[in-house]
Parts: C-alpha cells; structure tokens; sequence
C-alpha cells in the first residue's frame, strides 16, 4: 500500500507540515526569548518550542485543532474509491485474506501519520535549537516521545472515523463530508454544549451579588464531563500535561480538592516523568480505546459487508 | 454455421474442477441460487446465460468464497470455497464486468500490482507480465497510465492480469462487452486458445448468444435461480427445437426457455 506517498495528496501534507513547522518554529522561538529575558534559571525551555502560544498558536493547539484533518484527508476514500473505480472486486479475488485490506489501509495510514509527526517535530526542535539554542535532555524527550505516541493515536482514531465512513457510504464526497462535519461537531459543538448543558442544570445567576460555591462546582462539573466526551479535549488536556510539566492536575482550578490545592501550593516545583504520566494515564487509554474501538467497527462493517461488483 | 466443440456424453470426461450439490443462497426471503448442481469439466468451455437478476453472479461470488451459501456443497479445484477461500483463489481468475485498474499507475505497475497480491516474486512475474501484454497487445502501450486507456484496451488488460496468476480456471463475466467487432473475434479466439492449447477452463458468462455459441462447449440456462438446461448446445437443440432442425441459433433455444420459465 504505497500509493500514499506517491500522490499529490501526500505533497500536499508535506507542503503543510514544512510551512506548519516553519512558521511555529520561528514564531514560538521569538516569542520564547522574550519570555525568558526575565528569568534567572528557565527549566525544560525545550519543551517551550511546543507548547508555547507565540503569536497565534502553539504547535499542541494546531495538531488538536487539524489533526484530524489529516487523519479525514488519509482516509475517507480508502475503501469506496477502490469500490467506484471496480477493483475493490478484483482486489478480494486475489488469494489474499480480506481482512488484510483494511488492515493495509489502516496501517499504511498510520505509518503515513507517523511519519507526518516526526518530521514536523523534527523540524520545530531542529529550528528551535538553533534559535534558542537549547539542548534537550533526556527528560524532554521522553515527553515529547509520548506526545507523539499519543498524537499518533490521536490521528489514528480519526483515520479509523474516516475509513469507517468510506466503508460505510458509497460516495466518496458523502463520507469526507460526514467525516467534516464529526470533526466540527467535536472542536465546536462539544465544547459548546457542555456550557450550554451546564447551564441548564446548574445556573449560575449572574445578577445575584452571592453566588453559591456548591453551584459553580456543579456547573464546572457537569461543563467538564460532557466536553471530555470530545476525543479533542481528551488529547489536549493529556498533552499539553505531558508536555508541561508546571501542570500538575489536567481539572481546572475550581474542582481541586483541598488537599490537591494544598500540595500545588507547596511544591513549586515541575513534576517528574512518572508522575505526568500518571496523572494523563486515563486520557491515554481513553485514546487508544476509542481508537481500537472505531477500527474494530470499521472491521467488522467490512468483513460483513457483501461485495458486489453492481 | 454453428459449431460447437461439444463432447457429447457427460459421462465420458475427464476430470470434474467445479462440483455443487443443492447449492443455495438466500437474501432474506429471495432465493437467489437454488439448488444448483453443476458439474464443470477441466479445460471446457462453459457459457453461464440467463437474463439479468437470474443469480449468476451470485453463483460466481460463491464459487470464489466471496459470498457464503445459504446451503449445500460446492468444489472449486478440489477445495472448499468456504472453508479455504486462498487456495481456490490462488486457482482462480476472476475477471468482474466492467473490471477497474488503478488509472495512476501504467500496465505493467497493474500487474505487477496483482503479481504481488498472488506472491510471485518479481522476476519471477517480470517476464510473464511482458508475455502476456504481447499476447493481448498492449506491450506498445505498457507505459501509459491506464486512465487513458481505452475500453477494448481495458478489457484486454483485464485479460491479461487475470492470466498473471496461471489460473486453472478463469470466470469472465462479459468479456466482450464494449469491444468493437475486431476486438471481439480476438478476444473470443484468445480465451478459445486458453482452452484448447493450456487446457485451461473458462466458465463464461454473457448476454451476447451468438458469441457464447461460437466458442462454448456446453452451456447453462440460469432463470430466476434454477438451472434450467445444462449441455452441448446441439444437445440442447435437439431435444428444445426438435431433431430435425440443423439451422439453429442458441437464441432460439434460450428464447424457448425464457418463455417456459
């Protein structure tokens, strides 16, 4: 399955990841010496390169925010543009297992993603380090190893969605647009309708001088739980945790208990690996299950699917 | 004139490479393929006729292990399509109507595509991929994109990939269709070759009558699901049309059919 890098689709996400990685780079790496002029002893300024917003937007927002597109890109005609132009019937009548096509898909996908992420973060730290001359250490790269894991799988789910959908619909255009418009649902209506949803159940009065602390958990409460439900805010909260290591709890202020409070008080100091790591812990197997899960999906879907040339 | 290579007695053949007994589909409540016994004889030619919806490529599908039977047996060259779908596959060439390719890639990239899927190494395919374009054709046109090829072209090279894997048997579902009358005759002189000089089988299935009787040695009439005659065409003239007549068309013949059924 090596059509993937052959085609002037596969140019064009190049195209995109060069100028991405280009513009983050030396917007990020400006930024970041301002930042640091003050400071006595910055720490893990590597780790800076990604995770700071710069002008408009770090390099952790634009994967989470246009990941999927690339995933939606990769694959929402992977099996109905073999239907349309025939040779899917022909394709299942060679001795091979027809499993193995979608696996091909898939997995030429996900090396196609993967190598996707390691030139664009290749690129940021390459420019970063000559930039702002740091040096990563062997910390830093361990985060960004696990970022990259996780926004492998990350993309990989929204290949999975896309691929679905291409098994799914015969058009190829009715499956890029469902995959589209899942992609907005999530980045915009999810977040969206977690306010609107808490809202509902817990209003906060906005004319009343005293506002009930018991509500205003409750809001955050409910608000949180229901934009998890998004694959996007799952991402981001675990990344950008993973790659910043001053984030001790991926909840919002307002719902830490006291003894959390307390500790963040007191130790001023960044996490260690482990602890980042187990903190993100169940956003990562939320990933991979949601991941493994719509493949499987997809699987069953074409495995069931009865294969007629008409 | 009419001919036919037909053999006459069944019983004197050789060896049998399609078997079913009392093979059945069923799409919920509509029976496709009924009770279908058939025998197909190594290197014949078989013409597989019926109007379109009869089950006839449901009846493919199921030789191949593409589609699962309702009920009862089938053998493809000695292997259960159900259970060992790679080893008749690996037998096997389908050539679908209407067959597509991957129109980016050349001729040879196409094959070569399909010589890989089937395991053969590449300087194995190589050659074979060279021999077979010459046989349809198209060498001098073995490095333009298929996209710009045309139909007749596509047809050949449809014939040409299902060859690649040194079938035992090859289905062609209306190989002719769309070629202009040159194309035809020697698209019908090439699978004729295919059977008589590598004794290959071809089980045919096509809309154009007169052509099925130009090169089949038997013939089935499939409507509505049942195997309505199976046999040499003079066969079946004979006992349709009546003993005496010596000029018929297999179009009379099916048309007699078609009207009983």
């Amino acid at each position: 399955m090596e059509d993937h890098f052959s085609s002037t689709r596969f140019l064009l996400i190049s195209a995109l990841i060069v100028m991405v990685g280009v513009i983050i780079a030396s917007m990020v790496g400006m930024s970041i010496q301002e930042e640091s002029k003050g400071m006595a002893k910055p720490t893990l300024l590597f780790l800076w390169l990604f995770t700071s917003t710069g002008k408009l937007f770090s390099f952790v927002q634009f994967i989470g925010f246009f990941g999927p597109l690339i995933g939606i890109i990769l694959g929402f005609d992977a099996i109905n543009r073999e239907r349309v132009s025939r040779t899917l019937s022909k394709l299942i009548a060679q001795p091979i297992y027809r499993d193995s096509v979608i696996n091909g898909k898939f997995l030429a996908g996900v090396v196609t993603i993967a190598i996707v992420l390691v030139a664009i973060i290749l690129i940021i730290s390459g420019l970063g380090i000559r930039l702002i001359g740091v040096v990563p250490g062997p910390e830093e790269v361990w985060r960004v190893a696990i970022y990259f894991i996780a926004s492998l799988l990350y993309i990989s789910f929204w290949l999975g969605i896309s691929i679905l959908f291409s098994v799914v619909f015969r058009s190829t255009a009715t499956s890029a647009l469902a995959a589209l418009a899942l992609w907005i649902f999530f980045s915009f209506f999810v977040s969206m309708g977690a306010g609107v949803l808490a809202d509902a159940v817990a209003p906060i009065s906005q004319s009343s001088t005293r506002v009930d602390p018991e509500i205003v958990i409750r809001h955050e409460k409910i608000q949180r739980v229901v934009s998890l439900f998004s694959p996007m805010t799952l991402y981001s909260e675990a990344t950008s945790t993973v790659l910043d290591p001053m984030r001790k709890t991926t909840r919002g202020l307002l719902l830490m208990g006291p003894l959390e409070r307390l500790s963040l008080a007191r130790f001023q100091n960044p996490l260690t690996l482990p602890q980042s790591i187990y903190i993100v812990l169940p956003h990562l197997i939320s990933i991979v299950a949601i991941t493994f899960l719509c493949f499987g999906i997809c699987y069953l879907f074409f495995m069931r699917q009865e294969i007629r040339t008409v | 004139m009419p001919c036919s290579f037909g053999w006459g007695d069944d019983k004197v053949r050789g060896q049998s490479i399609i078997e079913t007994e009392k093979l059945t589909k069923r799409y919920g409540a509509q029976t496709a393929v009924n009770e279908l016994d058939l025998k197909i004889w190594e290197g014949e030619v078989f013409g597989f006729l019926g109007p379109n919806g009869a089950g006839k490529t449901t009846t493919l599908l199921m030789f191949l292990g593409l589609t699962e039977p309702t009920s009862g047996k089938v053998n493809v060259c000695g292997f259960d399509p159900k259970r060992d779908p790679l080893r008749v596959k690996e037998k096997v060439g389908y050539l679908p109507e209407n067959v597509g390719f991957y129109d980016d890639m050349d001729a040879r990239q196409n094959l070569q595509f399909v010589a890989r899927l089937n395991r053969i190494p590449d300087e194995i395919s190589a050659p074979r991929i060279d021999s077979w374009l010459k046989e349809v054709g198209l060498l001098e046109e073995a490095e333009k994109k298929v996209g710009i090829y045309s139909k007749g072209m596509r047809q050949r090279l449809g014939i040409a990939e299902v060859m690649i894997k040194e079938p035992r048997l090859i289905f062609l579902d209306e190989p002719t269709i769309g070629l202009d009358p040159d194309g035809t005759n020697r698209m019908l002189d090439l699978i004729h070759s295919l059977s008589r000089e590598k004794n290959i089988t071809v089980f045919l299935s096509s809309h154009l009558l007169d052509q099925v009787q130009r090169i089949c040695d038997r013939v089935g009439i499939m409507i509505k699901g049942n195997l309505v005659a199976v046999g040499p065409i003079e066969e079946l003239a004979k006992k349709k049309l009546g003993l005496d007549k010596e000029h018929y068309t297999l179009e009379e013949i099916y048309m007699k059919y078609f009207k009983e059924a």
